[in-house]
């Protein structure tokens, strides 16, 4: 059958389809470029050099966002792990529980709702009850929106793993909480891990809730390159920026790698 | 594990209910609440929160209609309705070439529509700050086609940042709906001489339409709370209601009327959620 008659191929298609992911890949690959440009302005190009990543590196109040992003997410990537993991397991093992579909729902609020609001509501509520610690502030705050993103790749491994072997623990009289570390646990493990990566990247990439909540002491990454944004584009901001993709990147790969994985394996 | 099944989900309700449910509530209460001297607020029970959106008070108490914010209201459901509408139209054809692809191909080109999605929000908004800036690419070939002015600081900067944020929100759903699609249905289409054209807009338009239904909502909600977009690439003069509720709550600012107004895009999120709700319920019960 020649091209021309094939039904199914629709002419600029192709073409929208190419152009589509130039434009989707573009933007990052711009700021990356721009990073290794020798001059201060940001889109004048004249010549390769890596100064900038020394600048950011050598950057005090930088290195300080970073520490206060990275304490945040990983604290707020382990409690939403727990808390998605312990939901996955009751909600995936009791399909005809009551309040199971609003239970669900409750889970995966955080996704329904815009962070604007949400921000603003922990904003009041924190400071009505005088919950005035900045770093503890932003880990509640991160662990709540965190949840989803490690809950759902938990809850679709629990679902789609076959549960004899679960049951073959019982008959052997595993107690629960043997079955559950010894059985369950090891086979929706890359199911975990995919699920924190993801709150740990969702965590690290926020901006509104943690500019919200933002009381000078604990300026996020993200909060830390609005300000600078702010003051003007700069090689060092693409440099700073690059940094950021690429751990996103690898972070994600890595996640969405895992997941692939075994949807194949089925 | 009778009593796992409770204490199970107790953390997860405990952290939603008291960073989420609670909060909610206690905004609803400062909306209606006075404005304090200092920022903050003074517990009350009156609506002149929201009377602020639609009227403005003089010196000497006289109310008198102002459409600010209801511009700032409308603006924000025509970018958010523009986002979406693009959104929709874009994916299409790159949903339905990824489909039509081998499976390693089309597991490839569904991997990379999702990556950018990881990329720090602020970054990608950066990136359309430097493209379409005065000296960058964008914003060079706009003076070298003859265009005036800035391309930044406008309507259309952040229409195109709302897109490329949100897109891919909509391709995966198209996608989806557009895999479970029966190629004898494009045969057949055409072994009754249908066109490519109608075969398009009479079988797989209709059969892509939940999952067009299901991006739209995807992106519609996050574009109407969308703040970085209004703020960099609208350089703030731009405003949309996720600025404006920003804005009222740093120092000496008037936080009932943030509250009001986060309570009106709350109202209007969830106006969307249960219409999806119902359209989603109604396909379930037709089928």
């Amino acid at each position: 059958m020649s091209r021309h008659h094939n039904v199914r191929h629709y002419p600029g298609a192709g073409l929208v389809t190419a152009v589509f992911f130039l434009w989707l890949y573009a933007p990052i690959a711009v700021v990356i470029w721009f990073s290794f440009n020798e001059n201060r302005l940001v889109s004048v190009w004249t010549g390769f050099s890596t100064k900038w990543y020394t600048a950011a590196l050598s950057n005090d109040a930088l290195l300080d966002a970073l520490r206060v992003s990275l304490i945040v997410a990983l604290t707020a990537t382990v409690v939403a792990t727990l808390v998605a993991l312990s939901a996955a397991m009751v909600l995936s093992r009791n399909p005809d529980m009551r309040f199971r579909r609003l239970s669900e729902t409750v889970v995966n609020l955080p996704l329904l709702l815009p962070e604007i609001v949400v921000a603003v509501a922990s904003l009041i509520l924190f400071s009505q009850i005088g919950f005035s610690n900045g770093m503890a502030r932003l880990i509640v705050a991160h662990s709540a929106f965190c949840t989803p993103f490690a809950f759902l790749p938990i809850r679709a491994r629990l679902q789609g793993m076959s549960r004899d072997y679960e049951e073959a623990a019982k008959d052997l009289y595993a107690a629960p909480f043997t079955a559950f570390r010894r059985v369950t646990l090891p086979l929706i493990l890359p199911g975990v891990f995919a699920g924190a990566m993801l709150a740990f990247v969702i965590s690290m990439d926020d901006f509104i809730t943690s500019n919200m909540l933002n009381t000078g002491g604990t300026t996020t990454l993200p909060v830390y390159i609005f300000g600078l944004i702010k003051r003007g584009t700069t090689p060092e901001l693409n440099a700073i920026s690059t940094l950021l993709i690429l751990a996103s990147l690898v972070l994600a790969l890595l996640a969405l790698g895992l997941s692939a994985r075994w949807m194949r394996r089925g | 594990m009778r009593g796992f099944r409770v204490w199970g989900l107790v953390p997860a309700w405990s952290l939603m209910l008291g960073t989420l449910m609670v909060p909610l509530i206690i905004v609803a209460m400062v909306s209606v609440a006075d404005r304090g001297t200092y920022g903050g607020f003074d517990w009350a029970f009156n609506l002149l929160s929201y009377r602020e959106i639609l009227f403005s008070e003089d010196w000497d108490g006289n109310l008198a209609f102002d459409p600010k914010y209801l511009g700032i209201i409308g603006r924000t459901l025509l970018l958010a309705t523009a986002t979406t509408a693009i959104c929709m139209i874009l994916s299409l054809p790159v949903a339905y070439v990824i489909a039509t692809r081998s499976p390693r191909m089309k597991a490839l080109l569904i991997y990379l529509v999702t990556l950018p999605f990881w990329v720090s929000m602020i970054v990608r908004v950066y990136a359309w700050l430097i493209i379409l800036g005065n000296d960058g690419i964008v914003g060079r070939f706009w003076h070298w086609i003859g265009g005036e002015g800035t391309l930044l600081f406008t309507p259309g900067a952040m229409l195109v940042g709302m897109v490329y944020s949100y897109i891919p929100l909509m391709v995966l759903p198209v996608f989806a709906a557009i895999e479970k699609l029966d190629p004898a249905l494009l045969e057949a289409g055409a072994d009754l001489y249908a066109s490519r054209w109608t075969t398009a807009r009479r079988v797989i338009l209709p059969l892509t339409w939940p999952g067009l239904a299901a991006g739209a909502v995807l992106v519609f909600v996050p574009a109407l709370g969308t703040v970085l977009e209004p703020m960099l690439l609208g350089g703030g003069k731009q405003m949309m209601m996720g600025t404006l509720i920003q804005t009222q709550f740093g120092g000496g600012r008037n936080w009932p009327f943030g509250a009001a107004v986060a309570l009106v895009l709350l109202a209007m999120v969830v106006i969307v959620l249960v219409l999806n709700a119902r359209r989603a319920m109604h396909r379930e019960t037709r089928a």
